[in-house]
């Protein structure tokens, strides 16, 4: 890991992560992502277990990224190796989460075209629903994790509450509602001092 | 075979541009224009095609690379893929690098603070909508609620809780 001078966009002396660890790290998160459930892994991989960022600056990045058009979960990698690294930490996520799926999925293509039909049949897809059921739990676990350290106030708990509610029960396009909770929660935000 | 790359190309960066929230959201949009529209594949191919991308590791959006190439071979995938990534890719590169330089601007600290519990709000709702949107018999549902207390309140490693989930609905017979 080389230490390099704090880059002016830091606010705090840092030494930012090798390129290479930032695409080892991305090759984890993406090999490991079975049935979605890719947040769960990102922050796992990013936050707890390597230290690069902490929940806040992983949060505004996560919302920030749905936000831009485009897969979240990508975008997120861009996000965050730029944040880290510049263009070439870009890059280096960019390629780590993409690269070996990419040659997954072109293997798995071929075999199917070649072979006129489903490589593995009807148990992969009972596999296949195990995991689904498993990475939403991941999903749901990582939110219970971030709101336990997150949310401080009664406030930001029911803004909380609110967009996932309105997104993930009543169905509401997730555009609108954050058209309207982030400035809500920004007004929240500027009303109240930080702790 | 330009012709179909040029397609190709068009369909999926004019998509990936309109994902807002998320990739899967277009998903019948791309159904739409490979089998109704293009005649790249039948409805069954996509389906299938489908079941592969959630399959395999990686971010859903892959299904654009199989639809691609379907299309026209190798190439059709790669164009696919840089139609589908790039362009949302750099829009966040600029984002991302605006945020960067505003590192030490008061408002800054005021966003961060504001995006938080939206934030953690939609991590809550990819998984719900997810619960909502797939079809779910009473042991996926077990198996969600177990892996959600657990994951979130232990450091039992989640490829072990993949390989388990797997497990419970093969020995329950699907």
């Amino acid at each position: 890991m080389p230490t390099r001078p704090t880059p002016p966009h830091l606010a705090v002396p840092y030494t930012a992560p090798s390129l290479a660890a930032l695409f080892r790290g991305f090759v984890s998160i993406g090999m490991s992502s079975f049935g979605g459930g890719l947040t769960a892994w990102v922050r796992r991989e990013v936050v707890q277990r390597r230290g690069w960022m902490d929940d806040q600056q992983f949060l505004s990045g996560y919302a920030l990224s749905q936000l831009v058009p485009g897969a979240t979960n990508v975008n997120l990698a861009v996000f965050i190796g730029t944040h880290l690294r510049g263009v070439a930490g870009a890059l280096a996520c960019f390629a780590g989460l993409t690269a070996p799926p990419l040659l997954i999925i072109l293997v798995l293509g071929a075999l199917y075209f070649g072979m006129h039909g489903m490589p593995g049949g009807t148990s992969i897809s009972v596999a296949l629903s195990g995991m689904g059921a498993v990475a939403i739990g991941l999903n749901l676990g990582t939110g219970i994790r971030l709101a336990r350290r997150g949310i401080r106030g009664v406030v930001p708990g029911l803004i909380t509450a609110t967009v996932a509610l309105s997104i993930g029960v009543a169905g509401f396009p997730l555009i609108k509602v954050l058209a309207i909770m982030i400035p809500v929660s920004l007004l929240a935000a500027l009303w109240t001092r930080p702790a | 075979m330009i012709v179909t790359l040029l397609q190709l190309f068009w369909l999926f960066a004019l998509l990936s541009m309109v994902a807002i929230g998320g990739g899967t959201g277009v998903i019948p949009d791309i159904q739409r224009a490979a089998v109704d529209t293009h005649h790249w594949l039948t409805a069954k191919e996509f389906l299938d095609l489908f079941a592969i991308s959630r399959a395999a590791p990686g971010p859903g959006s892959m299904i654009a690379v199989l639809v691609g190439q379907k299309a026209a071979g190798l190439g059709g995938a790669a164009v696919s893929f840089v139609a589908m990534f790039g362009p949302s890719s750099v829009a966040v590169w600029g984002l991302a690098q605006f945020w960067n330089r505003a590192a030490r601007k008061p408002w800054r600290a005021v966003v961060e603070r504001a995006l938080a519990p939206v934030g953690i709000g939609m991590t809550f709702a990819s998984g719900l909508a997810l619960a909502r949107g797939t079809e779910h018999a009473m042991l996926s549902y077990a198996i969600t609620a177990a892996t959600t207390l657990i994951f979130a309140f232990t450091s039992i490693h989640p490829v072990l809780l993949l390989a388990i989930g797997a497990a419970t609905l093969l020995l329950a017979g699907g």
